[in-house]
């Protein structure tokens, strides 16, 4: 019988911690999926969900609730271990990238020294499975949609990796709560304000890498009929948008920890402040999806490859030669 | 309202399955008021009604307020078949493959008077309409109409609702008696 003491503080700490976040996803699911239809309702000068509880508020538990208990179809043809492995795949690393992010001064899981490099490195198996997803279902347009999703995550990746650098060099650190020390509590002292060209690349680039509008080529629903998740009934299909949903809070998180000041705030310094600042980026996203048309894949492209990167690069060459010099 | 069990689009009314190994009804009981308020359609239009079903998605009618405005375009993502027009033979087997790859609990309503009989087009000689969407799947509710109103729909809307959980969630309009 192992005594309580016996068990080692940290990893009581990484289970609780971990909890904590199963909690955080899932009611963020639930409340990104009620804010996107009442925002979009609005934009579209409707009242949105309305009627299932006051103001529409239970509608995405009814909707949690039937994805749930819906038939699992594997379809014919389809690798029935790598098909279903694809969600999983794609949401369990979301919980992953939520543990080296300081929330609050206090409350961050594991304080290492490698956190933002982490999170991208956890961030970006989700396009495997999104790949895994679109290969196995044995339908072509999954299959296109994959294709679309890898071509884009690889463009996008690079000024993505490329826009934190900066802030990197400027601060001198990889974790992220001491990059979140290094900013002040006013707007001015924020990092947006010295290197606001890297903010605006690494915004666009969680739009393209979150596969949302205006760059939601992967499940363009007009053209590919729902893209990689295609074949995806009931949990399926719910797991690949819990995850989508959490890939954008992580974005959002990082830009406001990395741009924006994290936790601090001119009063009160605390994970209030870090909650709406999240979720004011978040609003934004959305916002986006719903008043911009969708690109062309030759757009996104250019997009990328043609301004993206040599302007960050440059951007790059100037904060490394201000360092140096200063 | 047509038949009274769901699951069974093959199989006679009379052959009803076995009775649950445990039996959860409060749950049950629940879980389809859930399914009743997220009804999601499948993005299906077969002919004008298809414009009526257009509408009804749009800000005057609006099903977004009921839950049910995310037209799903993959048939495995969809809950709801809404047969919004004329049925040709041509298009019957895709009908019947659409409905098929539609993961169950599904629904379907016949949309117009074409999907509830052949509506115009049914008439002695004619040779290329199916005259009647349950011919092909089991309906559950008939709106009929030529095309019918929004209103007509949403009201078609509100009947499964019905159907599933057993009472009416909205209001009636002014005047108009409840015949269920």
């Amino acid at each position: 019988m192992i005594s309580l003491a016996q068990i080692p503080i940290p990893l009581i700490k990484i289970v609780v911690g971990l909890l904590g976040i199963l909690i955080f996803i899932g009611l963020n699911g639930l409340a990104c999926v009620y804010l996107e239809r009442k925002v979009a309702g609005h934009i579209q000068r409707r009242p949105g969900p309305f009627e299932v509880g006051p103001h529409g508020i239970l509608q995405p538990i009814a909707d949690a609730v039937k994805l749930v208990a819906k038939q699992m179809i594997t379809p014919k043809g389809a690798d029935p271990i790598l098909y279903w492995s694809a969600p999983i795949i794609s949401f369990a690393p979301a919980i992953v990238c939520f543990l080296p992010l300081p929330f609050g001064p206090s409350l961050q899981n594991i304080s290492i020294n490698i956190g933002l490099i982490m999170v991208l490195a956890f961030s970006s198996l989700n396009v495997l499975a999104l790949c895994l997803g679109g290969w196995s279902s044995q339908n072509k347009w999954s299959l296109l949609g994959a294709a679309r999703d890898i071509a884009q995550s690889v463009a996008y990746e690079i000024p993505l990796l490329l826009s934190m650098l900066p802030i990197v060099l400027l601060t001198g650190s990889l974790n992220l709560a001491d990059i979140t020390a290094y900013q002040g509590a006013w707007p001015w002292q924020w990092l947006v304000v010295k290197q606001p060209l890297a903010f605006i690349i690494f915004f666009v680039c969680i739009f393209a890498e979150t596969n949302r509008a205006p760059f939601d080529l992967p499940e363009a629903e007009s053209e590919l009929t729902a893209g990689f998740h295609t074949e995806y009934a009931g949990m399926g299909f719910g797991l690949f948008f819990l995850a989508e949903y959490s890939y954008m809070v992580v974005g959002c998180a990082l830009a406001t920890i990395l741009f924006l000041g994290g936790y601090q705030g001119p009063v009160a310094p605390g994970w209030w402040w870090f909650l709406i600042k999240v979720y004011g980026l978040l609003m934004v996203m959305i916002w986006v999806r719903w008043s911009f048309p969708r690109v062309r894949f030759d757009q996104l492209l250019n997009l990328t490859w043609k301004w993206f990167t040599p302007l960050i690069l440059i951007n790059i060459l100037i904060t490394a030669l201000v360092v140096k010099l200063i | 309202m047509a038949k009274k069990n769901q699951f069974l689009s093959c199989e006679a009314e009379d052959q009803l399955v076995e009775a649950p190994f445990i039996n959860l009804q409060l749950t049950e009981k629940y879980l389809n008021i859930c399914r009743a308020m997220s009804l999601w359609p499948m993005t299906f239009g077969l002919a004008c009604c298809a414009i009526e079903m257009m509408a009804v998605g749009m800000a005057r009618f609006d099903m977004a307020r009921f839950g049910a405005e995310v037209f799903r375009p993959s048939p495995r993502q969809s809950d709801l078949m809404i047969v919004a027009g004329t049925v040709s033979k041509k298009m019957a087997p895709l009908l019947v493959r659409l409905y098929e790859q539609m993961p169950a609990p599904k629904w379907v309503i016949a949309l117009g008077n074409c999907a509830i009989s052949g509506g115009p087009f049914c008439f002695k000689g004619q040779y290329g309409i199916v005259e009647g969407v349950d011919k092909l799947v089991p309906v559950d509710v008939y709106v009929p109409g030529c095309p019918p109103r929004p209103e007509g729909l949403l009201e078609g809307l509100f009947k499964l609702q019905a159907k599933l959980t057993g009472k009416r969630w909205w209001p009636l309009p002014k005047g108009v008696e409840n015949n269920d």
